[in-house]
C-alpha cells in the first residue's frame, strides 16, 4: 500500500543521527553497508565494470566532502554521508504505482518489496536526497533498509543489532535509535547539539538528523618564538635568516 | 533529467492519439465529421493506434514489463497508477464510440454520448500523465502551474492537427479543424514561451548548504563519493549545454508551433489541404518531440545539488 500510515503521536520512528563534526570521511560506513546488504535481504548490490575504466555500482550510502564558508561552523571541510532519511512524508512511497514502496507503520522504515517492483524508477525521481538506486541486473529499485535484517535479528548478539554503518564507524559519528521518543538517547543528542533536518523546505519531514559541525578552534599566532642566540655577527645573521624563514 | 526515448514517445504519441479522440467526440457531436459508416471506426482506430503505441513504448521501458499489471493497484496515491487505469478505461468508451457509429449510425444519441465520454477519458489520461511530472516536488521545472495546462493544450493541439489530416484523407470539410489547429498552435506557442520564462527565472529549490544541513553557509564540493558515474548522476544529473538548448528552443518554436500553424491556415483556405495537413502533422510531431526532449533534459533534480550542480 503506497498510501502513508497515519502518523500517531509517540509512534516509533527509527532513524540515524549523523555527526558532521566528528565524521572523518573514511567511507567505513559505506563499505560495511555494501558488505552487509550485498549478502543481506536486499542483496546482491551489483557492481558494473568494477575493474574497467568506468566502474559503477549500487550503494545505499555515499560519502561526500564539502568545503564550507561562513555559517556557524566557519570555514572547514565537512564530510557528509548521504543515505535514505526514512522520511515521514516521503513522496518516493506515494508515487509508487505498484505498492512495492511502503513505509512501515510500526517503526517508520521505508522499504521496497523486490517481488512486486516493476522498475519504473519513479520513486527515485521523487526522492530529493538521491537515496534510491536502481539494480540494473535485477531491474528493480533498491534502497537503505536501515538494516532491518540486523536490528531485529535475534541470531545476532544484542549489541550488534544496529545498522552496519553505525557499528562500523570508527569515530562514533553515527547513532541509531528511536527519534519518535523524546527521551531516547538519540533525541537527547539531537536536542543538545541542535540537530537538523536536510532540506526541510521540501516538506518530506526526514527522520534522520544531522548534527552540524562545531566551529573549529584554530590556534593563532606563531607557535614558536624566533631564536635569539647571543650577539655578534653570526648571531645577527642567524637571527636574520630565522626571521626571513619564519615569515 | 535524462530524456529517455520511451517517455518522449509516451507523452507525445498519447497526446496526438487522445487529442484526436477528444476532437472526434466533439466534432462528432457537432455533426462536423463525414457521415460515412467507415469514417468513425477508422478515425477512432487511428487515434487509438497513436495512444497505444505510446503506452506500449512506456511499458517496454519498465525494468519488469511482465509485472506491469501491478501498476493498476495504487490509484489512491499514485498518478502513474491513475494514468494506467485511465488509459485502460479509455478503450471502453472509445470502442463503444466506434461500434455505435457503425451499428447505430454517426448521428445516434448513443454514438454522441460514447464519443464525448471517450474524448473526456482520453483527456483525463493526458492529465494523469501531466500530473506524474507536475506532482514531483524535487523537480521545479515540472512541479509548477504550467505543466498540467501545457500537456492538455499540446494534446488538443496535436489532436486538432491529426483531425485535419483525417478529414483531408476522409474527404470531409477540414476548414473548422484547420482553423482550430491554428488557434491552438498559437496558444501552444504562447504557453511554451511563458513556461520557459518561468523556469528560467524561478528561484532554486534549495541550496547546497540546506541540502547538507549547514544553514547560512556556502558550500562547495571537495571530494565526490566516486570518481565515475552512478545511477543518480546518470538518471538525475543530465546536463544540456545552453548553446544546444537555445538552438533547440528555436527549433521547437518553428517546428512544433509556427510552421504547422501556417500550414493549417493554408489548408483552411484550400491550398493543397491534404499535403499541407500531412506536412503539418510530421513537423509538429518532430517539433513536439524536441519540445518534450527539452522538458526532460532541462529539468534539474534537486539531488544533483550534492554533486555541485546548479538547481
Ligand atoms: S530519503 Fe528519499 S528514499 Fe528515503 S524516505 Fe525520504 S524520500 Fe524516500
Ligand atoms: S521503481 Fe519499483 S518501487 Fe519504485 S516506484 Fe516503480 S514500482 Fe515502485
Amino acid at each position: 500500500m503506497t498510501s502513508l500510515p497515519q502518523p500517531a503521536p509517540g509512534a516509533t520512528k527509527l532513524g540515524l543521527v549523523i555527526d558532521l563534526d566528528t565524521c572523518v570521511g573514511c567511507h567505513a560506513c559505506a563499505v560495511s553497508c555494501k558488505e552487509w546488504n550485498h549478502g543481506g535481504a536486499s542483496g546482491p548490490l551489483p557492481d558494473y565494470d568494477s575493474r574497467g575504466a568506468n566502474p559503477d555500482g549500487l550503494w545505499f550510502n555515499r560519502i561526500h566532502s564539502y568545503e564550507t564558508e561562513g555559517g556557524a561552523c566557519g570555514s572547514r571541510t565537512v564530510n557528509f554521508p548521504r543515505s535514505c532519511l526514512h522520511c515521514e512524508e516521503p513522496q518516493c512511497v506515494t508515487v509508487c504505482p505498484t505498492g512495492a514502496s511502503y513505509k512501515r507503520a510500526e517503526d517508520g522504515i521505508v522499504l521496497v518489496n523486490p517481488d512486486i517492483c516493476i522498475g519504473c524508477k519513479l520513486c527515485s525521481w521523487a526522492c530529493p536526497y538521491g537515496a534510491r538506486e536502481f539494480d540494473e541486473d535485477e531491474s528493480i529499485m533498491k534502497k537503505c533498509t536501515l538494516c532491518v535484517d540486523r536490528i531485529y535479528n535475534e541470531t545476532l548478539p544484542e549489541a550488534e543489532r544496529e545498522p552496519a554503518c553505525v557499528a562500523s564507524c570508527p569515530s562514533r559519528a553515527r547513532h541509531f535509535g528511536d527519534l519518535g521518543d523524546p527521551n531516547s538517547a538519540v533525541s537527547l543528542l539531537v536536542l543538545a547539539r541542535g540537530g537538523v533536518e536536510l532540506m526541510p523546505e521540501l516538506g518530506y519531514k526526514p527522520t534522520n538528523r544531522y548534527l552540524p559541525p562545531r566551529k573549529a578552534v584554530v590556534p593563532t599566532g606563531p607557535v614558536e618564538k624566533p631564536l635569539r642566540a647571543g650577539t655578534g655577527f653570526s648571531a645577527s645573521l642567524l637571527s636574520l635568516v630565522d626571521r626571513v624563514l619564519s615569515r | 533529467m535524462t530524456p529517455s526515448a520511451s517517455v518522449l514517445l509516451l507523452t507525445t504519441l498519447t497526446g496526438f492519439g487522445y487529442g484526436l479522440l477528444a476532437w472526434l467526440g466533439v466534432f462528432g457531436a457537432a455533426r462536423g465529421l463525414p457521415q460515412q459508416p467507415w469514417f468513425g471506426p477508422l478515425a477512432i482506430g487511428f487515434a487509438l493506434a497513436f495512444a497505444s503505441a505510446g503506452l506500449l513504448a512506456s511499458t517496454l521501458h519498465l525494468g519488469r514489463p511482465e509485472r506491469a499489471w501491478r501498476a493498476f493497484s495504487q490509484w489512491r496515491s499514485s498518478w502513474l497508477s491513475r494514468e494506467g487505469v485511465a488509459a485502460v478505461l479509455t478503450y471502453l468508451p472509445a470502442l463503444a464510440f466506434a461500434a455505435f457509429w457503425w451499428f447505430d449510425g454517426p448521428g445516434a444519441g448513443t454514438t454522441l454520448v460514447a464519443g464525448l465520454a471517450a474524448g473526456a477519458m482520453g483527456m483525463i489520461t493526458v492529465a494523469c500523465t501531466a500530473m506524474i511530472y507536475a506532482s514531483l516536488k524535487p523537480v521545479r521545472h515540472w512541479n509548477n502551474a504550467h505543466t498540467l495546462p501545457d500537456y492538455l493544450l499540446f494534446a488538443l493541439y496535436s489532436g486538432a492537427l491529426l483531425l485535419m489530416l483525417a478529414l483531408a484523407l476522409g474527404g470531409g470539410d477540414l476548414k473548422g479543424a484547420a482553423l482550430l489547429a491554428a488557434v491552438l498552435g498559437l496558444l501552444g506557442l504562447v504557453a511554451k514561451l511563458a513556461y520557459w520564462r518561468h523556469v528560467d527565472h524561478a528561484a532554486p529549490l534549495a541550496t547546497l548548504g540546506s541540502a547538507i544541513g549547514i544553514r547560512g553557509a556556502t558550500a562547495r564540493p571537495l571530494d565526490k563519493p566516486h570518481f565515475t558515474q552512478n545511477y543518480i548522476l546518470r538518471e538525475m544529473g543530465f546536463q544540456v549545454a545552453r548553446k544546444h538548448a537555445t538552438r533547440l528552443r528555436k527549433i521547437v518554436i518553428v517546428c512544433a508551433f509556427l510552421a504547422p500553424t501556417l500550414l493549417a491556415l493554408a489548408a483552411a483556405f484550400g491550398l493543397w489541404p491534404a499535403a499541407m495537413a500531412f506536412v503539418a502533422v510530421i513537423l509538429a510531431a518532430c517539433g513536439l518531440l524536441a519540445e518534450r526532449w527539452l522538458f526532460f533534459a532541462q529539468a534539474v533534480h534537486v539531488a544533483a545539488l550534492y554533486y555541485g550542480h546548479e538547481v
